[in-house]
């Protein structure tokens, strides 16, 4: 792999709208998570300004994934505090249900429920958690699908279509709930790679319009072009973070320089 | 070289072979056999005893069944009959079908009364049909809800105002879940939804239903438990314990599943104990022992015991298949489902079990199948099912000495139940199949 990745798209990002305001969108306190006595994520802290666009990265095991998936409560922690959208986390379930619903995420291996169409999955959340009359979240959901470029295939089921189309209906699907903040969860890496960059322009696409994302991710050259910080995790902890340009050129930590030169292949 | 060598190479066809048959020996079922009967010498020799075998079983079965006697009076009448048109190997006597279906099937409901078990049946139909087949208009959703009520009072009879009583505290139980989650909360609306019916039905149900039937008397013949056997009891006992087994597993199954401590160990201690004794074990106990743990002036009729009991039994079967299910279910999906919000209710309904349950269909049916056939063994407990009617049949000095006849058309009328119940699961599996994974 070179130094850009070979996924980035043709077009000029345009960063007129990927403004970043003072609004805090998540806060990370001094947080900590066990797996029974393995200590996985230790002393994060972290704040994420509304409209920002985070990648991180790190080697396997080092806790990436847990961490973006406390901040929708699918894991939960044992120490500090998480408050995102100015509430806080706790073991509220009414509390855990609104911020999911606020929090879209998406996997590596997408989650599309087998058994429903392609429409009904992107209808489901809005007309049970939403109450969205069904014709109205059809429509919306239907705008989503056209903005992901598979408007074509409602009528499916996730079963017949391939692996970067059941991505970008993940994609879709989140975003029929309207969410104020994405996380992803390495969502290219299960993918071949011409699908890599459909997923990655509808990534790019979703970061121009302002969105604040939250992304675990090895495409380098994704982080270069949308990202406004760049987080390397290394044994459940923060190693290091800084603007994508100088975080790739000039890397302070050792593990971060030793990472990046594995993963760019210098 | 290359001159010499172009002119074995170059090649122009002039006419076209045209589209022949394959040779005889290719096609057809002289293909099919040679492929499937005689592929080698040891399949071959294995075809021949085969068919032998078959033959065999034949020559000996064919006779007696298709030149079965069907009209005589006993089974010594049917040994005449025989012996006067010089039949020299046995016979079958389904004049005792001829005689005595009504009994088999109905056991000793009156006669002039037969319309009120088959009017239910009908009723049974109409009411599972929507929910067996998706396409059916919902509005027969209706039927399946009075259903129950409708059913029991036909074939028990008595005062109508009694089931209208009854399915009432239904009504209170689903008036406190929709509207009273405002007033008292989820938890609150739920535990209101299941104490204030129990309490009705407990205190108020009998003599509400008393008071109606006083000012405005409808009823019609009331039937002792006692009378109901054959087929009838069979398919009441089977089809109220599949129909209330099912929610009841999948309930058991979630508890089971569930993180909170103490409803996770009810459910294991449920399913444990239930599963680990015999099911005629739990029919001796409904039958002899639920009435010292009853108070004495409540009598509770020991049909209704059985079906308690069947069911019971069967959900714990279901609750490990449902369990099946649901542990085959990615972590994927629970998440998928978490990340958009939606609560474990819903969660359940919407993505997991549609799933779960899928997946676990066959084994469903099984149990379901299992379960069915299992309401013979209420004859032990003195309950007058299709095999304890054929010992009854016996007891006439007419019918004295005659098994098979009987028993085949026991084995049929269970075979065409448990087959069509097979075979609707079948096609359900293929309906549901979405063409994922
Ligand atoms: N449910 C779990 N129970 C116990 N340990 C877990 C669990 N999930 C993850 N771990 C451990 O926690 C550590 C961090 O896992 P995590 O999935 O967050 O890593 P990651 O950085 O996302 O790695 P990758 O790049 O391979 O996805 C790993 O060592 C993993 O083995
Ligand atoms: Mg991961």
């Amino acid at each position: 792999m070179t130094e850009t990745s070979p996924y980035a798209t043709d077009h000029v990002v345009d960063r007129s709208h990927m403004k970043v305001s003072d609004e805090v969108a998540i806060e990370i306190n001094n947080m900590n998570k066990w797996f029974g006595t393995f200590h996985v994520l230790r002393d994060i802290d972290l704040t994420v300004y509304r409209g920002e666009r985070i990648v991180i990265c790190g080697p396997s095991g080092s806790g990436k994934s847990t961490l973006i998936r406390c901040v929708n409560a699918l894991e939960e922690h044992q120490q500090g505090k998480i408050v995102v959208d100015g509430t806080e986390l706790s073991n509220d379930l009414k509390n855990i249900d609104k911020i999911r619903s606020e929090v879209g995420m998406c996997f590596q291996h997408f989650n599309l429920f087998p058994h429903l169409t392609i429409l009904e999955n992107c209808t489901l959340a809005p007309i049970w958690v939403r109450k969205t009359p069904k014709r109205e979240a059809e429509e919306t959901a239907m705008h989503f699908l056209k903005k992901v470029k598979i408007p074509e295939q409602a009528d499916k089921y996730p079963g017949q279509l391939s692996g970067g189309q059941q991505q970008r209906v993940a994609i879709a699907r989140s975003l029929c709930m309207r969410p104020r903040i994405m996380l992803f969860d390495e969502p290219t890496s299960a993918l071949d790679p011409e699908m890599i960059k459909e997923v990655l322009d509808t990534m790019i696409e979703l970061a121009e319009e302002g969105m604040t994302m939250l992304c675990v991710t090895h495409e380098m050259g994704f982080a270069r072009q949308v990202a406004n910080r760049v987080i390397f995790m290394d044994a459940g902890q923060i190693v290091e973070q800084n603007e994508p340009e100088p975080f790739f050129t000039n890397p302070q930590s050792e593990r971060t320089k030793l990472f990046l030169s594995q993963i760019l292949g210098h | 070289m290359s001159d010499t060598h172009a002119q074995s190479v170059q090649f122009v066809r002039g006419t076209m072979i045209p589209e022949q048959d394959p040779p005889i020996t290719e096609k057809g079922a002289l293909k099919w056999m040679r492929e499937n009967l005689f592929s080698s010498w040891l399949n071959a020799i294995l075809t021949v005893l085969s068919l032998y075998v078959i033959y065999w079983v034949l020559a000996h079965i064919l006779p007696w069944t298709v030149g079965g006697i069907w009209d005589a009076e006993s089974l010594s009448q049917c040994r005449d009959i025989r012996d006067a048109s010089g039949i020299d190997y046995n016979v079958a006597c389904w004049a005792v079908i001829t005689d005595r279906w009504h009994q088999l099937l109905f056991g000793f409901y009156p006669s002039e009364l037969y319309w009120r078990p088959i009017l239910a049946l009908i009723i049974f139909g109409a009411a599972i049909a929507p929910i067996l087949f998706e396409t059916l208009p919902r509005k027969m959703l209706i039927v399946s809800i009075a259903a129950p009520f409708l059913a029991y009072w036909l074939l028990w009879g008595g005062s109508v105002w009694g089931p209208i009583a009854v399915a009432f505290g239904f009504g209170i139980g689903w008036a406190i879940v929709t509207y009273g989650e405002s007033l008292l909360g989820a938890l609150g609306a739920i535990i209101g939804a299941i104490v204030v019916p129990v309490l009705y039905w407990l205190f108020l149900a009998g003599p509400v239903g008393a008071a109606l039937q006083a000012t405005l008397p409808i009823g019609i013949a009331q039937i002792g438990s006692n009378q109901f056997g054959g087929f009838m009891l069979a398919i009441i006992i089977g089809v109220s314990a599949i129909v209330l087994s099912l929610p009841l597993g999948i309930l058991l199954a979630l508890g089971r599943q569930s993180d909170l401590f103490i409803i996770n160990k009810c459910s294991v201690i449920f399913i444990e104990v239930i599963r680990g004794v015999p099911l005629i074990v739990w029919l001796f106990t409904a039958s002899l022992l639920l009435n010292y743990f009853l108070p004495p002036e409540v009598s509770f009729d020991l049909m209704l015991r059985v079906i308690i009991m069947v069911t019971l039994f069967a959900s714990a079967y279901i609750a490990e298949v449902v369990r099946g299910g649901l542990a085959a279910l990615p972590r994927g999906q629970y998440e998928g489902a978490d990340s958009l919000g939606l609560d474990y209710w819903q969660a359940m309904r919407l993505i997991i079990l549609p799933q779960a349950l899928k997946i676990s269909i066959p084994g469903i049916v099984s149990t379901f199948i299992g379960l069915f056939k299992d309401t013979t063994l209420v004859v032990f407990i003195g309950l007058l099912d299709p095999i304890g009617l054929s010992q009854a049949i016996r007891a006439d000095s007419a019918w004295n000495g005659i098994y098979w006849e009987l028993f085949i058309f026991i084995g049929l009328c269970f075979f065409i139940f448990c087959f069509s119940m097979s075979q609707y699961s079948q096609w359900l599996e293929r309906k549901l199949n979405t063409g994922h994974r």
